[in-house]
């Protein structure tokens, strides 16, 4: 057993109580990320030797008896959308390769006033568009739960870097799932906040009324403290709200009997792999047994999620990466003639297939002509999917549905067909659609030994109630807590 | 599918607007994915949003807005860092006049 297969909770108590020095937990961290990330390849860049004197600041204030901030010591992977002080950035495009940012998100100062250690930057889908982690500029992330498996994505690195020990804590950032949806490829607790209850200064737009930065962790323990951590107001960002931000760590330990619970039958149709409909089924029977009220409740607009959000969000996209045009950061094109030309070599060497295809869809979507029949027509159906959202919690205090449809996918599999690669997310678009906030978290491993997700949706600024909710299946679930085979195996057995 | 929704000469207007240029196999290929996924897209035309009004930003919140002060901002040097061409304190972009 190794300092880097526990929990951040764990590892937050035995650093405390002297047990082990910081800087062995960043070392095991960082030997671990040397023996499988080969195979993994969750991570883009290492911040090691910063990370490692940050352990050594870390073991004098415990020595010294000072104070230790609530995540003092924990290893923390970052997703490469998310500004880092002089770490490269790159959002995995090759646009912005080389990317040194001059300031930090707000999540990042508010983590390292926690005391947590970014250890690095993890693989996405390029610009965050993909569920696969295939579309990133440098090379696909495997499954560490199966080497032959995508760990799903925009957040693939981020959650494979978790489940492969190789981090504590990761963000990711979910604009239609990109957090939950790796979280269940791999197994792992993803947390999609509120719209507006994590500040988004520093996190790379994709689609600005959609994106969230959220939270990939190991339990629901470490979930609630990295919330408390990174949630509440900012002021550089005006979209993040003025609310007070709860004790989740706290409020998560409180019982559900009496919780009433919906389970949307639109979640329930063709294209649900049967071992994940029987995995929440069984989980279904869990809540009950603990006391919680389940009523089937329709969602009636759920089949317009999809179509209605990949209009959105690629419209919003084509105006957020306008900014990419070799002037100011970034890749510039060697080839050009004059500014014209200069701009459009720029980007079209610089962006990959699946972003130009979203740059083209919301062109065409916001250009003269179409906007009514296109843009408008997508943003007066997401009224009517948040409002099919406010009707069910009227009567319920959360909704439980399957992550994903299926467990993770084989690697190229869904490459050549955009849309089938979209129908991946035909469970989590809807939540990002509404602001509202959900909870991925592991219920089932199926007969291929790969990890199945179940997911907690809430109201708007409620996690406390799906973390609850969260906590009590985590601690009450018969489903053993397992370990991808590449945490223990030698690696050349493993490849 | 039926009927094209979009062209491949509309596709190189909007590669137009969008900054991109393709060259002609993938001006065929976008055409074709292009048309599949606004084919999919059409189903949102089975709903009558008539009465209906649009939502742009979920959560409503008031307008914040900063206080009207200078603060310290990023420093010349820094803003230039990223930038491949820099001349005299300026980004540098080819001639255009």
């Amino acid at each position: 057993m190794t300092l880097n297969q526990l929990t951040a909770h764990e590892v937050i108590d035995l650093i405390r109580k002297k047990k082990v020095s910081t800087y062995e937990v960043i070392q095991d961290i960082y030997n671990q990320i040397d023996k499988v990330d080969n195979f993994i390849k969750a991570f883009l860049i290492l911040n090691r030797e910063e990370a490692l004197k940050q352990a050594k600041e870390i073991d004098i204030k415990v020595k010294n008896e000072e104070e230790l901030p609530p995540l003092a010591g924990v290893a923390v992977a970052i997703k490469d959308i998310i500004t880092t002080k002089g770490l490269e950035t790159t959002c995995g495009s090759k646009i912005l390769k080389g990317f040194i940012p001059p300031y930090n998100a707000t999540v990042i100062n508010k983590l390292k006033e926690a005391g947590a250690i970014i250890i690095g930057k993890t693989n996405m889908d390029e610009f965050a568009m993909g569920s696969s982690t295939e579309n990133s500029a440098f090379g696909p992330t495997c499954n560490p739960w199966n080497l032959k498996r995508v760990p799903g994505g925009s957040s693939g690195g981020s959650a494979a870097a978790v489940a492969a020990d190789e981090a504590f804590i990761a963000l990711g950032t979910d604009t239609g799932g990109s957090v939950r949806q790796p979280a269940s490829f791999c197994g792992m607790v993803g947390l999609k906040p509120t719209y507006g209850r994590v500040s988004r200064y520093g996190l790379v737009a994709y689609a600005s009324s959609l994106d969230q930065i959220g939270t990939i962790t190991k339990d629901v323990t470490d979930c609630a403290l990295t919330m408390k951590v990174i949630s509440g107001h900012d002021h550089k960002d005006s979209t993040s709200a003025i609310l007070e931000v709860p004790d989740y760590l706290k409020s998560c330990q409180e019982r559900i009997e009496g919780l009433k619970i919906g389970v949307p039958k639109e979640y329930f149709i063709a294209g649900l792999d049967l071992e994940v409909k029987d995995a929440i089924d069984k989980a279904l029977k869990l809540f009950e047994r603990l006391g919680a009220k389940i009523e089937e409740v329709s969602l009636p607009h759920t089949e317009y999620s999809l179509a209605t959000y990949y209009l959105i969000a690629t419209a919003e996209a084509s105006s957020n990466l306008a900014r990419y045009d070799g002037v100011q950061y970034g890749y510039r094109t060697e080839n050009y003639e004059d500014l014209s030309s200069m701009y459009k070599r720029t980007r079209s060497e610089g962006f990959g297939n699946e972003v130009k295809r979203r740059i083209m869809l919301g062109t065409y979507a916001l250009s003269s002509g179409y906007y009514d029949a296109y843009y408008l027509k997508a943003q007066k159906v997401r009224t009517l999917i948040k409002e099919d959202f406010d009707k069910a919690f009227r009567k319920y205090d959360i909704l439980v549905t399957p992550t994903s449809p299926t467990p993770a996918f084989k690697l190229k599999e869904k490459v050549a067909d955009p849309l089938t690669m979209y129908l991946s997310d035909i469970y989590t678009i809807p939540i990002n659609l509404a602001g509202i906030p959900a909870i991925s978290l592991n219920c089932e491993y199926n007969k291929n030994n790969l990890p199945l997700g179940l997911q907690i949706i809430g109201k708007p600024f409620d996690e406390e109630t799906i973390l609850r909710a969260a906590y009590n299946f985590e601690q009450n679930s018969e489903v053993e807590r397992k370990k991808p085979e590449i945490c223990s195996a030698k690696c050349k057995e493993v490849a | 599918m039926t009927e094209k929704i979009i062209t491949k000469k509309e596709v190189e207007y909007v590669a137009q607007l969008a900054n991109l240029k393709f060259n002609e196999e993938e001006k065929e290929e976008f055409t074709s994915q292009l048309n599949s996924i606004l084919d999919y897209f059409k189903k949102l035309n089975e709903i009558n949003t008539e009465n209906t009004p649009p939502t742009a930003y979920i959560i409503s919140m008031p307008n914040l807005l900063n206080e009207d002060k200078v603060k310290p901002s990023l420093t010349q040097e820094e803003v230039l860092f990223n930038a491949k061409h820099v001349k005299k304190g300026y980004f540098q972009v080819p001639k255009i006049i």
